[in-house]
């Protein structure tokens, strides 16, 4: 086991750390890969170590691996014992890589719980913290089940750090352990009025986000934040209240009354300030303004005013922010933003994608009948210029959703819709093909009167199909031939040239296209035939006929050989069929008739949630097992799902079970209900319009007749530019008629519902549209439940956070307690523990004394003095808790290898009081002492008195204080500071080992007395003893130098510094005055150079000047000692 | 206000990224749980994103239904992915807070202090956020708590060189 632990210790002196590794893969960028798979295997040998350094060391490897995307999964065990270790620096770095690396789906989670549980209820602060961080990140259900009552428990915690992180992870256990809430909820309340305003923010937002997300729970709050909202003076807390606010104002009228005047107060403050966190809070002040109350129309305007301002201004990120903001506003108030649309479109112009996008999205929310056309015009400028497939695809679909918003509100003028959508086909590389073919689909079937159009386009479409379909790079856009074959098809009656559509629709080149749209070709290519053959049989045109006939049978099978099932399947049956008719057709039998039949009837579109709307039958029990479920081997047989494309899944019939005479009945009759509601599905009863009458369902689309001027035409491809002409043309003779007959014109109504509520201005409802125009509203069931409930999300998390919490606490409710082990942490104390408390005993009774003296003297405000004591005894706790530690675990204080502290003097923070500057100083007599010199400058003109200097010691690193002090104790300065004077004492601190810079914390704590009276002032520093200032100039003949180096025990490093500018001479005088050197033997550019450390440690340099560079090779008899000053030699001059 | 609206105001981040200019990933921390490729991919995605952009623009992308929030500061890009409606000032402000912290912890921050100390850069940012929620909006005591915690830290490396025996 002793061997063991040796060999441990040995192997580890061989192990990189974090820095070497970094540096390693920074210095093997070529071969990464294989230098970090060579490290990932050291990681492994040192992981199977005993020694928790170790590990520790690797699992913190580990973590900047994970960082640059390597999994370390497999290292999930070891982390936990890192977790577990019992020093503060090991555990840390375990929790660390904890929150980094699991997550709900890590298994050995399961294991950390009571590790967990251990360091919450740790007597260290940073222990409980460094847990409750962590937690944080990947609490999981069964953690927050375990825990809630722990960290509920924390929530009281005395001290507000803890408390504060307590408050905040309560949030998640919450979410993820909603049986929490309620028990938790008072003792959350209570934090709102915390003493500690850090404490007091997290209260707020933790409320605030549950009270976002059910905020009819918490109303009976409202007076609370009301309280905090005026007497607050944290911007983020104030922003977190405003923004409840305008959750709970919806709610509660009155509220939003009482609100109104602090609201605009903070607009008015903010808005003078310039800064960006006044402005970034009058901004959501806004927001939640336009969101909260939507009657208050002048606050409106002021919001819109101080908007218009943001837009304007050069700054891209206020122009960004006050177009997001306008389109709160915009909701509530489309008018008021209405009048700003010069700028908007202003900003369509911008270089930045964000603020276009911004801009679009506020367009959408401003278009009318009367400007949609001019808007979208613009946009197609834009569609045109656009770099970019995002920026594009997002314009595209902007186009869309403007024009079909509202149920088509805003267009006047259909042929113009479908001509700017067969102008979008035309777009390259978009991946929004199937959004266009939608609203192609949609416009036709909904709005009769532009059918003929409509398929005189798609027609010509598919005769350009090899455009379209050419490029394997545009397939995103052939989904449009899905609409067009389809429009075409069903309404071929429309259809001038049928014969050379379908011959479009026969060519090889079809194959080529992706599946599903095949399949639609070839169902739709036999309504054409249909149709064709009508027209033929009924012209008497027998040959005619019988050559389309054969024009199929030649060019189907090219997709009987298809290798989607699908397109396989309807080509091999239609295959058939046409054959049939062929054999018919040579027998003379009028066959047309038959063949239309099979696709007569109209088509109804069906509003998406229809399905969802029908109600359950009574009695039906939709969850009930009609026969026994069949065993896990007969599932097997099931066919899978995914064979046929999504868009045919419709019309396959899942095989059923055999059933009862009477339930077979009752299904007949609910399928007959939803083939007469379903579009897609092809009637085979020969008078379905006959049918449809006796459905309620059908009778009640409101369709409306509007009857108004003649439908434009215009030949060839469609230009959208010349309905726009076509369309002022009209607009203009419209408004000169109605001027001439001066009559009231009757105001048409169309899709009456939408109408009503509306608000639009008379001039915008006198455009009349340029149509026949029936738009169908979307069908739903005859007693459709009118429920929006199907609009929630049944995942959102947040749901089931809605617990009414004004319910008195059932006792089932209660968190679960692991007691035993709660007793247990609590009642076996440490053995440490009493030591600590005897050694608090002694700071507090100081305190006292010192509260005393104060007292006496009488001129403080009691206000002040309390705040001061209060920190002071905030303090001394946690000095209580660093002695603890540091007897529990051998403590040395933080000691920063930092490489940026080789200047002699160095300066530490200033004040607006004092400046400190210091110097470090070897003292040749003693060994292990150094004298630090420290000025102190008083840059006030308030006099400074009762200066008092103390330091943190570390293990190593001591001040050298008066006999029979404390280590709590500071040093006095033996002087008092006149403003503007400054003066000078000295520190001895004793050291044991010198091989490493270090740094000390300290503080200075003074008094400040001015005409206004006396305030207790403290000033926090730190110190930092870099390895040059433990050495002492010493000069070396070089005789002796040779023999040094000679000697041969010396440990030998070297550094290459490249970038040099400054003369050698120079450079030399640098290390000597830096570093405490001394040149031994200079000879052109190449110098020896010796020092001496106060341990009597020899450092010998030869430093090499190059072109640029400086090369530095050391010598010293401790080879850290020596890295550690090269390195500090190497931060100097790289500075040069 | 319906649902959907009341769904947009939350403040809370998903993830924050650190980056150099080269691309190179500094540091990521995750609010929200992914699959480790699914991480991967989104990193790669928008560091390109971000790289592309134009110095001059703004701080703003959407992206999915997120926004990115980024600035760079000297060669480094810090980024944080927000939700669609939250406050994005608010949170160039938090941004911007963080490298304050920094600043303040290891004295005129530069890249390479994060890079070889990025376990602090760590410490430091779960100090100032935890969960995706902000939670000490005070430098100082931020900064405080850091320091102290530092202070029961004896750092590994020393612990390495001391002698062993």
């Amino acid at each position: 086991m002793a061997l063991k632990m040796v060999k441990g210790s040995i192997d580890r002196m061989f192990d990189k750390n974090l820095q070497d590794l970094v540096r390693g893969i920074r210095n093997h960028k070529e071969d990464e890969a294989k230098y970090i798979s060579q490290c990932i295997d050291e990681i492994k040998q040192e992981l199977k170590q005993d020694n928790i350094a170790v590990k520790a060391n690797a699992v913190c490897k580990l973590t900047y691996l994970q960082m640059l995307g390597y999994d370390i999964s497999w290292a999930a065990f070891n982390i936990i014992e890192v977790m577990s270790a019992s020093k503060f620096t090991f555990k840390r770095i375990g929790y660390l890589a904890a929150s980094q690396c699991f997550h709900e789906g890590t298994d050995v989670i399961m294991l950390t719980t009571n590790q967990i549980r251990k360091d919450l209820s740790s007597p260290n602060q940073y222990d409980t913290g460094v847990a409750l961080t962590g937690l944080s990140c990947f609490v999981t259900p069964d953690l927050a089940r375990d825990l809630a009552n722990d960290i509920m428990t924390l929530m009281s915690h005395t001290k507000p750090y803890i408390r504060k992180k307590a408050v905040l992870i309560m949030y998640k256990v919450f979410l993820k352990y909603p049986e929490s809430l309620r028990p938790a909820f008072p003792r959350l309340k209570e934090k709102l009025e915390d003493p500690d305003p850090g404490v007091q923010s997290a209260a707020v937002n933790v409320i605030c986000e549950l009270a976002r997300r059910n905020p009819k729970n918490y109303l009976s709050l409202a007076p609370l934040f009301f309280k905090l909202m005026t007497s607050s003076t944290n911007n983020w807390v104030l922003i977190k209240i405003i923004k409840l606010f305008g959750a709970l104002t919806p709610l509660e009228p009155r509220l939003g009354k009482k609100l109104i005047e602090p609201l605009t107060n903070l607009i008015h403050s903010h808005s003078q300030h310039r800064d960006l966190t006044g402005i970034c809070a009058s901004v959501s002040v806004l927001i939640s303004l336009s969101s909260g109350m939507p009657n208050h129309s002048a606050s409106i305007q002021l919001c819109v005013q101080k908007l218009r301002i943001l837009i304007e201004d050069s700054d891209q990120n206020l122009k960004y922010l006050g177009l997001l903001a306008m389109s709160k506003i915009l909701k509530t108030h489309p008018k008021s933003v209405q009048s700003h649309k010069d700028l908007i479109l202003q900003c369509l112009d911008d270089k930045d994608e964000s603020i276009r996008l911004r801009a679009l999205d506020l367009l959408y929310g401003m278009v009318s009948k009367k400007n949609l056309m001019e808007i979208v015009k613009k946009l197609m400028i834009h569609v045109d210029k656009a770099e970019g497939t995002t920026y594009r695809d997002e314009l595209l679909t902007k186009i869309i959703d403007i024009c079909s918003q509202s149920n088509y509100q805003y267009i006047t003028n259909f042929e113009w819709y479908i001509s700017i959508l067969v102008e979008l086909t035309r777009l390259e590389g978009t991946r929004h093909g199937h959004l266009i073919a939608a609203q192609m689909l949609d416009v036709a079937i909904r709005v009769k009167a532009i059918r003929r159009f409509a398929v005189s386009q798609m027609a010509m479409l598919l005769d350009n199909a090899h455009l379209i379909a050419s490029n394997a790079q545009r397939n995103g856009i052939c989904e449009v031939l899905y609409a067009a074959a389809w429009i075409c098809g069903e309404f071929s009656e429309h259809l001038e040239e049928a014969n050379q559509t379908l011959e479009a629709m026969l060519r090889p080149k079809v194959t080529t296209l992706p599946g599903h749209i095949q399949a639609v070709y070839v169902q739709n290519m036999v309504k054409l035939y249909a149709s064709i053959l009508q027209q033929k049989e009924q012209a008497g045109e027998k040959e005619a006929a019988q050559e389309i006939t054969q024009l199929m049978i030649e060019r189907l099978p090219q997709f009987v050989q298809s290798a989607d099932l699908e397109v396989q399947e309807r080509a091999s049956c239609i295959l058939q069929l046409i054959k049939y008719i062929q054999k018919l057709q040579i027998k003379e039998v009028p066959v047309a008739e038959e063949v239309i039949a099979l696709f007569a009837g109209e088509l109804n579109p069906v509003a998406p949630k229809a399905q969802k709307k029908v109600p359950v039958p009574e009695g039906l029990d939709l969850d009930a097992w009609i026969n026994e479920p069949p065993s896990d081997s007969e599932s097997e047989d099931e066919k899978p799902k995914t064979i046929f494309h999504e868009e045919e899944q419709r019309h396959s019939r899942h095989r059923q079970p055999e059933i009862d005479e009477e339930e077979l009945a009752r299904r007949r009759e609910a399928r007959k209900q939803e083939q007469a509601n379903n579009p897609f599905y092809i009637k085979s009863s020969p008078s379905p319009q006959k049918r449809y009458q006796d459905t309620p369902g059908v009778e009640h689309i409101p369709v409306v007749q509007i009857d108004l001027s003649v439908p434009l035409k215009v030949p060839g491809m469609p230009m959208s530019d010349q309905y726009v002409k076509l369309e002022e043309e009209r607009r203009h003779k419209q408004k000169l008629e109605k001027d001439k007959k001066k009559k009231k014109q009757k105001k048409e109504k169309r899709g009456k519902h939408h109408r009503h509520n509306s608000l639009h201005t008379e001039s915008e409802e006198d455009i009349a549209p340029a149509h026949h125009v029936d738009i169908i509203t979307e069908e739903m069931p005859e007693n459709a439940l009118p429920s929006d409930e199907d609009d929630k999300d049944p995942n959102d998390p947040y749901k089931a956070l809605d617990i009414d919490l004004d319910k008195p606490l059932a006792d089932s409710e209660k968190l679960p307690v692991q007691r035993h082990r709660n007793v247990e942490t609590l009642k076996s104390p440490d053995s440490e523990v009493p030591l600590v408390e005897k050694k608090s005993k002694k700071p507090k009774k100081k305190e006292k004394k010192h509260k005393d003296k104060e007292r006496d003297k009488g001129k403080k405000k009691e206000k002040e003095k309390k705040v001061v004591e209060e920190e002071e005894e905030e303090k001394k706790v946690i000095l209580q808790d660093l002695h603890y530690f540091s007897s529990c675990c051998y403590l040395l204080l933080s000691l920063v290898c930092c490489l940026g502290t080789v200047q002699t003097a160095e300066s530490i923070p200033i004040t607006s009081f004092l400046n400190l500057t210091y110097d470090i100083q070897g003292n040749l007599q003693n060994d292990s002492q150094v004298t630090v010199s420290v000025i102190f400058e008083n840059k006030s003109t308030s006099f400074l008195k009762s200066m008092e200097l103390n330091v943190l010691d570390s293990l190593n690193t001591k001040m050298l204080r008066p006999e029979g002090s404390s280590v709590h104790d500071g040093i006095p300065v033996p002087f008092q500071l006149p403003p503007g004077i400054s003066n000078e004492a000295q520190f001895v601190f004793t050291l044991q080992s010198i091989v490493m810079a270090q740094k000390l914390k300290g503080t200075l704590s003074f008094i400040v007395k001015n005409d206004e009276g006396s305030t207790h002032e403290k000033l926090d520093f730190k110190l930092h003893f870099s390895c040059a200032s433990y050495l002492i100039t010493t000069p070396c003949y070089s005789d002796a130098f040779a023999k040094l180096l000679e000697s041969g025990d010396l440990h030998m490093s070297s550094i290459k510094v490249d970038g040099i500018s400054i003369s050698f001479q120079h450079l030399l005088a640098k290390i000597c005055f830096h570093h405490h050197f001394s040149v031994v033997e200079r000879v052109d550019s190449c110098a020896s150079m010796y020092s001496r450390s106060i341990q009597g440690h020899h450092v010998c340099l030869l430093v090499k000047k190059g072109e640029n560079s400086v090369s530095i090779d050391g010598k010293c008899n401790d080879s850290t000692l020596l890295s550690n000053l090269l390195d500090e030699m190497k931060e100097t001059l790289s500075k040069c | 206000m319906n649902e959907g609206q009341l769904r947009q105001q939350t403040w809370k981040i998903h993830f924050i990224l650190l980056f150099s200019r080269q691309g190179k990933l500094r540091l990521q921390k995750w609010y929200t749980t992914l699959p480790d490729k699914e991480k991967k991919k989104i990193i790669r995605e928008i560091v390109q994103i971000i790289l592309s952009r134009n110095q001059k623009t703004s701080s703003f992308v959407d992206w999915k239904d997120l926004k990115l929030v980024y600035k760079r500061y000297a060669s480094l890009y810090f980024c944080c992915a927000i939700e669609d409606q939250d406050n994005e000032l608010l949170t160039l402000e938090v941004v911007h807070r963080y490298v304050e912290l920094l600043d303040r912890y290891f004295g005129n921050v530069c890249e390479l202090d994060i890079i070889f100390n990025f376990e602090k850069a760590y410490f430091i940012l779960d100090e100032f956020i935890i969960g995706g929620e902000v939670q000490e909006t005070s430098k100082k005591t931020a900064v405080k708590a850091i320091e102290e915690s530092d202070m029961l830290q004896e750092t590994v490396e020393e612990y390495m060189n001391k002698p062993a025996f």
